[in-house]
C-alpha cells in the first residue's frame, strides 16, 4: 500500500539539509508522498529505507516483458481504468492457440493465417504476435515437435508454453529460450518448480487457479519467492465470469492499490466460444476491458482487421491524436487527371474524408500536408493549414509532376483559404468542396462529370 | 490475507425508456455488465436496419440475403422478424434525401404506416443525411405514428426544435438527441430538448458513433465519460439511455466495401463486414449502449449471443 508523507517522514534522515531542494526534510516527505519527486534526491537515506520507498511508490501494476530481440513486448503498467482519465499504455498481444494433438494439416492451416495476416496500418505492423502451445497429449516428443515446427514457420511469432508438468515445461522452453517465451500453467502444486525454471530463464509465468480468491493466495505464495514477473488468469472460461475477472484484478490493483493482483492477465477466447465471431466478440470486450493477452483459436483477416484497429484506438494517447503520414495519397485506380482533394493530416479526419472518397467510387488523390495533426478548423485557426502548408505539401511531394490536374478542392469550412492558395500556388484553381466528408460522394460524382 | 473484492457503487441511475408498448431499455445503475456491482438494468436491445428504398450502395452479400424482400419495406420488415427475432426494426428514410430520389414527407410517412401496421416490433425512424429535410419528414411520420411510443433518430442541433415539437410533444413519440462525439455537445442537447417541455423518460440520445478504427477511442470515451457523469456524478441530464446506429457506420468503410477483387489478401467480404459489425457493436455495448442498430443476420445472431452470455 501506498505510504503518506508522515510514514515516509519517519524513513528520512531528519537531517533538514536542503540538498534535496527542499527546506526540510518534511516538506521533501510531503513531495514523495505525491509522486512529484524522486527519492534518489536525498543522499542520506539508508539503503533499507530506500526500499521501502521504492516499495510504497512503485506503480500499482508491475510492467512485465515477454520475447526477444525485435520482438519483445511490454504488458501491464496500467495506471487508470478509463483512457481519458491519462491514457493507456500497454496494447494487449494477440495470440494463437495450437494443440499438440492437432492433426498436422490443422496445424499447418494455421502456421499459414499466422502468416497472410500481416500489414500496416497508420505506421502500426499488424501481427500475431504469440503462438501458444498447449501440452494435451503430455508426450514430450510431441509438444516439442509441434513447437519446433511453428517457431522455424512463423519467424514473428513469441511461443507461450501452455503445461503444468515442470518437467515438460523446462524441455520445451529450452527449445525456444532464445525466442524469450511464456512459460504458462504455474499453480498450487507446481508453483516451486515453475517458478525456478521462470527464474533461470527470466522468463515472465502465467500463474493460473480456480477463482480469484485462489488466485490472490497463490500469488501471494509466489510473491513470497521473491519472483513478480507475472501474468494471471483466475480461471474463467465463460464469458461473463472471465470478465468478471479482468475487471477485478484490474480494479483490486488500481482502485485498492492491491499489488497482489497488480500484473497482467491473459483472456482464453479460445476457450469461451467456437465460432470465430464469437471469438471476435468476446476478443473486442477483453481489448476494452481490460486483458493483456487475448488467445484465439485461429486468425483471418476478417478477425484482424476489426480486432487490430480496435487496440489501435483504444491504445491512442488521448493528449497525443493519431497522425497520418503526410503525402499524396491514391484512392481507387487515379490517374493524372482524377480530382486532387487536400485535408489535414488529423489521422480521424484523413480517415472520415479517404472513406467518403472511396464510397463516392471516383478514383481521386488526397493531400495531406503537414497541419500540426489537429482537425481542418483547429488547423486552420492555428495557421497550420493554410496556403503556404499546402503549397509546400504541392511541391514536396511533386504533385505538378504527377498529376496533369492543376485544380485542387478544399474543405468546405476553409474556404477563406482559396485566394491565399492560389497566390502561393501559381497556375492553380482552387475549388471549394464539401462543408461535411459525407456529401463528398454526390461532390465528387458532379464534379468528374463538369471537367470531363 | 484474504482477497476482498472492489466494488463501485454509484448514486445515479439510468433512466428507464419504453419503447413501443414493451421495449424497456436502460434503468442500470452500474458501468455496462457490471452485474458484480449491482443492477445492470434491462438487457441491450439489438434492432435490424431496412430503408425505404432500395438499398444500391449495400455490399451485394449482404443484399443477397434480402434480396427478395428488399423493394418493399414491409415485407422486408417481417422477413428479418420472422428470421431473425430483432427487438426493433430501424426504418431509415434514405429515399427522402434531397441529393437523391427526393420521396415527399407524406409518402414517408404512407411508408412508414404500412410498416407499423404490419409488425408487431417498435420502430426507430431514422431519417436521411439532411437535416432539415429529416425535420419534415419526421413531423409527418409521426403525425401518422401518433402515440406509438416509436423513436426517431434523430434530433440534432439544427433541428431540435422542429423534431421535438412534433415528435415529442404534438404525437407521443420518443426523441433521441444526436451529437457527434462530444459530451458537451450531448449535455447540451439533452438540456435543450427536456427545455421544450420533453420528461426525461421519453428520450434516448445517440452520443455519435464510427467503426472500429476510425477514431473509435473518441466514441468509447466519450460514452465512458457520459456514463461516469450520469452514475458517478447523478447527472441527470446525462442519464440517458444510449442508441448506436452501429451498422450506418460499419458498413461504409474500407473493410467492408472493399470487394475480393479490391483486395484478394483480405478474404470473404461478407464475413469482414460482418466482423467490423460485431466489433464496433460490442465496443459501444461495453461502453454503454443500451441498444444497437445492425444490418446483418450474422451479426445480430452472435451479438445478440454476446449480450445473452453478459446478462444472464
Amino acid at each position: 500500500m501506498a505510504l503518506n508523507g508522515m510514514q515516509i517522514y519517519k524513513l528520512l534522515p531528519k537531517k533538514n539539509c536542503k540538498e534535496c531542494g527542499f527546506p526540510t526534510c518534511l516538506a521533501f516527505a510531503m513531495k514523495l508522498a505525491q509522486g512529484n519527486v524522486e527519492a534518489e534526491k536525498c543522499p542520506y537515506m539508508s539503503d533499507e529505507a530506500k526500499a521501502q520507498l521504492a516499495e510504497a511508490t512503485a506503480p500499482p501494476m508491475r510492467t512485465v516483458k515477454f520475447g526477444a530481440k525485435d520482438f519483445e513486448y511490454a504488458l501491464g503498467g496500467e495506471t487508470v481504468l478509463f483512457r481519458h482519465e491519462k491514457t493507456f499504455v500497454n496494447r494487449p498481444r494477440f495470440a494463437v492457440m495450437f494443440s499438440d494433438t492437432m492433426s498436422p494439416e490443422e496445424v499447418d492451416k494455421k502456421i499459414n493465417n499466422i502468416n497472410a495476416v500481416d500489414y500496416n496500418r497508420i505506421n502500426e505492423e499488424m501481427y500475431v504476435e504469440i503462438a501458444a502451445f498447449r501440452c494435451e497429449s503430455q508426450d514430450k516428443d510431441a509438444f516439442i515437435g509441434l513447437i519446433k515446427k511453428v517457431m522455424e514457420n512463423c519467424p514473428k511469432v513469441v511461443p507461450m508454453i501452455i503445461t503444468e508438468n515442470a518437467e515438460i515445461a523446462a524441455a520445451a522452453v529450452n527449445e525456444c529460450a532464445d525466442r524469450g517465451p511464456i512459460l504458462y500453467g504455474a499453480n498450487g502444486e507446481n508453483y516451486e518448480a515453475m517458478v525456478n525454471l521462470a527464474k533461470d530463464k527470466k522468463l515472465l509465468l502465467g500463474v493460473t487457479a480456480s477463482g480469484k480468491e485462489s488466485l490472490y493466495e497463490l500469488v501471494e505464495k509466489i510473491q513470497n519467492t521473491g519472483y513478480r514477473e507475472l501474468l494471471l488468469d483466475a480461471g474463467s472460461r465463460n464469458l461473463k465470469n472471465a470478465f468478471d475477472d479482468m475487471v477485478n484484478i484490474r480494479r483490486t490493483a488500481l482502485l485498492s492499490g492491491d499489488r497482489t493482483f497488480g500484473y497482467p492477465t491473459v483472456a482464453f477466447v479460445c476457450d469461451m466460444a467456437e465460432d470465430k465471431m464469437m471469438q471476435l466478440a468476446c476478443a473486442t470486450l477483453f481489448v476494452q476491458k481490460y486483458a493483456s493477452i487475448i488467445v484465439l483459436s485461429d486468425i483471418d483477416y476478417s478477425m484482424a482487421l476489426p480486432l487490430f484497429a480496435h487496440r489501435q484506438n483504444i491504445f491512442t494517447d488521448p493528449q497525443r491524436p493519431m497522425r497520418i503520414e503526410q503525402g499524396i495519397y491514391k484512392i481507387g485506380d487515379a490517374n493524372e487527371e482524377s480530382p486532387l482533394l487536400v485535408t489535414v493530416d488529423f489521422a480521424l479526419t484523413y480517415f472520415i474524408v479517404s472513406g467518403e472518397v472511396e464510397r463516392s467510387k471516383v478514383p481521386s488523390w488526397v493531400l495531406i500536408p503537414d497541419a500540426g495533426g489537429y482537425s481542418v478548423l483547429t488547423a486552420w485557426a492555428a495557421g497550420k493549414f493554410n496556403g503556404k502548408s499546402i503549397a509546400n505539401a504541392v511541391k514536396e511531394f511533386e504533385v505538378e509532376n504527377k498529376l496533369k490536374t492543376r485544380e485542387l478542392i478544399i474543405p468546405g469550412k476553409v474556404a477563406v483559404l482559396k485566394a491565399d492558395i492560389e497566390d502561393e500556388l501559381p497556375g492553380w484553381k482552387v475549388v471549394v468542396g464539401t462543408e461535411e466528408a459525407a456529401t463528398l460522394p454526390n461532390f465528387l460524382k458532379n464534379y468528374r462529370q463538369a471537367v470531363s | 490475507m484474504a482477497y476482498k473484492m472492489p466494488t463501485q457503487k454509484y448514486s445515479g441511475k439510468i433512466n428507464e425508456v419504453t419503447i413501443g408498448t414493451d421495449l424497456k431499455i436502460g434503468g442500470e445503475s452500474v458501468l455496462p455488465f457490471y452485474s458484480f456491482d449491482g443492477d445492470i438494468g434491462n438487457k441491450p436491445a439489438i434492432g435490424m436496419e431496412i430503408w425505404d428504398v432500395y438499398p444500391e450502395s449495400w455490399p451485394e452479400a449482404v443484399l443477397n440475403i434480402f434480396k427478395d424482400v428488399v423493394d418493399d419495406p414491409v415485407k422486408w420488415a417481417k422477413f428479418c422478424i420472422e428470421n431473425y427475432n430483432p427487438d426493433f426494426i430501424c426504418l431509415k428514410f434514405e429515399g427522402a434525401n434531397p441529393d437523391g430520389l427526393d420521396r415527399s414527407p407524406e409518402e414517408c410517412a404512407e411508408v412508414a404506416k404500412n410498416v407499423a401496421d404490419n409488425v408487431n416490433v417498435p420502430l426507430v425512424i431514422a431519417g436521411c443525411q439532411n437535416s432539415e429535410k429529416t425535420a419534415k419528414v419526421f413531423t409527418k411520420v409521426a403525425e401518422a405514428l401518433a402515440n406509438k411510443n416509436f423513436v426517431f433518430l434523430s434530433a440534432v442541433e439544427s433541428n431540435y426544435k422542429e423534431v421535438g415539437a412534433a415528435v415529442g410533444l404534438a404525437y407521443g413519440n420518443i426523441v433521441a438527441a444526436e451529437s457527434s462525439v462530444d459530451l458537451n455537445l450531448a449535455k447540451q442537447l439533452n438540456i435543450l430538448i427536456t427545455q421544450l417541455g420533453i420528461q426525461p423518460d421519453r428520450m434516448v440520445m445517440d452520443p455519435g458513433c464510427s467503426a472500429v478504427g476510425y477514431g473509435f477511442e473518441y466514441v468509447v470515451t466519450t460514452m465512458d465519460r457520459i456514463r461516469l457523469a450520469a452514475l458517478q456524478q447523478n447527472d441527470s441530464t446525462l442519464q440517458v439511455p444510449m442508441i448506436l446506429p452501429v451498422s450506418f457506420e460499419s458498413w461504409k468503410v474500407k473493410e467492408s466495401i472493399a470487394t475480393e477483387d479490391d483486395a484478394p489478401e483480405w478474404g470473404s467480404q461478407e464475413d469482414r463486414g460482418v466482423g467490423m459489425e460485431i466489433s464496433t457493436a460490442v465496443g459501444v455495448l461495453a461502453a454503454g449502449a443500451n441498444a444497437v442498430i445492425l444490418r446483418h443476420p450474422r451479426s445480430v445472431e452472435v451479438v445478440r449471443n454476446f449480450v445473452n452470455q453478459m446478462t444472464e
